[in-house]
């Protein structure tokens, strides 16, 4: 089992979940976070008061799935997010040592 | 036949009585709007979401205490006859101030409408003053401070302004007859300049200019600043004491002053940062309504035009330039809205005042008397220079007294965990946003 955790643009959420939808992914944990890559973020002025904001609001997407559908999910994720500017996000691929279903208590794919 | 005159006499006396009640009674209230939730909201919105609640609370608590005050002493000792400089206890405990009019506040009103009237002015004068000292003031000792300015700095001030035989008053035999339609000096002056003085009396804010501190939520600043802006009607507009010809006059400058302000200080800050922001639209419009309330009885409407976009440079001058030089921290810029919008506002009125408007002054043949400079009459801006001069005097001995009397009593300032923590926690025990709950 791979989990898979895309960094992404807020506005390009919808895009992704649908395209992830098509492809018959039907689990996911959706974070708002802020962080910053090479992007550089803007200036915020208050009554000549300047702010630098280089934390920018991204939405961190999460999901675990099967280790035979690890690439199409990363590259149906990657494309769906994919603006070709910066600041567009990372994607990211962990292995997952278990995974237990809290209701029934089916383990590892069983219970993605 | 004289029955019939004297009660058609009668008769129209109650009616103009009820017409000009009516805007007085709606007037304060709309006075008592600018303070809450006018003014809670726009210092509420410019604060860090931990001071939220207790920035508010500076505004409304002084609805209460301000109030009381005013009903035990306060009345009487800004309005009474008394010395040029301090009304007497004649109205102590509001003593003989009831449905009879007072003639020389408002002789179609009742008395007790000036009084309630007069008062929202006193409440919502200190609660400026706690833009300066917002974030990092002690519950207490902001209450002690308020009580303690108002004897000190407002009911002397208003009193030598408005009272009658006060030193400055222009329409009720003062020394030195100055202009201030609806408070340049007794409130705005008063207030800023106190600011100011407690900016730098408190020091700066942990953090300042190191963390950021940005406004929590400009949405409820806006929404706070046009409160004000509506509020303001009442303000000023009311300030004629009478449904009257004056009080459309004063209406409509007020109106014309914020508008080109606002435009004044968006256009400065479009050329200096690039962009037009929205803070800097509704200060800008805080800023003409400051500008034109001692003129706004007085001038034309396209003098107020002049004197609102004069007040968007300057305070936005003031707020950004000023400021930073020197370094005080003047958290929500009091001193720089109020105190230098006021000032210039009441220098402006010397200027642009103008009999065509207010036709109040009349010699002892009954002759109508010129105004400001532009009626011929440049002693007025001297005049004013005394009063603005009086006025920075007062605020300043006075607020630091108060503030070594306050410190030496209770000490001014929260600790550094408290400030840390936020006023809402440390000061009143709860949260201005439980998204939880």
């Amino acid at each position: 089992m791979k989990k898979i955790e895309a960094i992404i643009q807020p506005h390009k959420l919808e895009d992704v979940k649908e395209a992830l939808k098509a492809i018959g992914v039907d689990g996911m944990t959706i974070t708002e976070v802020r962080g910053h890559g090479r992007q550089k973020g803007h200036k915020e002025v208050y009554r000549g008061m300047e702010y630098q904001v280089d934390l920018l609001p991204k939405v961190k997407v999460e999901m675990v799935i099967s280790d035979q559908r690890a690439d199409e999910v990363v590259k149906t994720v990657v494309n769906s997010a994919r603006t070709g500017k910066i600041g567009d996000g990372k994607v990211f691929v962990y292995d997952v040592a278990e995974a237990i279903r809290i209701r029934n208590d089916d383990r590892g794919e069983a219970a993605l | 036949m004289e029955t019939r005159i004297s009660n058609l006499e009668a008769a129209v006396k109650s009616a103009q009585s009820a017409g000009d009640n009516a805007w007085m009674l709606t007037s304060a209230a709309l006075v008592l709007m600018m303070t809450g939730p006018g003014l809670a909201l726009f210092y509420g919105g410019l604060v860090r979401r931990k001071n939220v609640l207790g920035t508010m609370m500076h505004s409304f608590v002084l609805m209460a205490v301000v109030t009381v005050l005013w009903a035990i002493i306060g009345y009487s000792l800004a309005f009474a006859e008394g010395s040029p400089f301090l009304g007497d206890l004649r109205y102590l405990f509001l003593h003989g101030v009831g449905s009879a009019p007072n003639a020389d506040y408002g002789a179609t009103v009742p008395h007790q409408t000036y009084m309630v009237y007069q008062l929202m002015f006193a409440i919502i004068t200190p609660a400026l003053i706690s833009g300066a000292f917002a974030e990092r003031i002690k519950f207490s000792a902001m209450l002690l401070f308020t009580v303690l300015w108002a004897f000190l700095v407002y009911f002397p001030l208003a009193h030598m302004v408005w009272g009658k035989g006060g030193f400055l008053s222009a329409f009720l035999g003062g020394k030195v007859p100055a202009l201030d339609f609806a408070g340049g000096t007794v409130v705005h002056i008063s207030s800023g300049v106190s600011a100011l003085v407690c900016a730098l009396y408190l020091g700066k804010r942990k953090g300042y200019q190191v963390e950021p501190m940005k406004p929590h939520n400009v949405v409820i600043s806006v929404i706070g600043a046009c409160l004000l802006w509506v509020g303001w009607f009442g303000f000023n507009a009311g300030s004629a004491v009478a449904a009257s010809g004056l009080a459309t006059s004063a209406f409509v400058a007020t109106h014309f002053a914020t508008a080109a302000a606002v435009l004044g200080w968006m256009l400065a800050e479009w050329v200096h940062n690039g962009k037009p922001s929205v803070l800097g639209a509704i200060s800008g419009a805080v800023a003409g309504l400051v500008a034109i309330t001692p003129a706004s009885g007085f001038v034309q409407p396209f003098p107020a035009l002049l004197i609102g976009f004069l007040a968007g440079l300057v305070c936005f001058f003031m707020v950004t330039a000023v400021k930073s030089k020197f370094g005080y921290d003047d958290t929500l810029d009091a001193f720089g809205v109020h105190g230098a919008g006021g000032t210039l506002g009441a220098l402006l009125t010397g200027v642009f005042a103008t009999s065509a408007v207010n036709d109040g002054l009349k010699d002892a043949s009954g002759k109508v008397l010129g105004l400001g400079l532009v009626d011929g009459n440049p002693g007025q801006v001297l005049n004013q220079l005394i009063a603005v001069l009086i006025s920075w005097g007062m605020a300043i001995v006075g607020t630091y007294i108060i503030l070594k009397i306050c410190d030496a009593v209770i000490g001014v300032r929260v600790s550094p965990d408290q400030e840390i923590e936020g006023l809402d926690v440390s000061m009143h025990g709860e949260e201005g946003y439980n998204f939880e709950a």
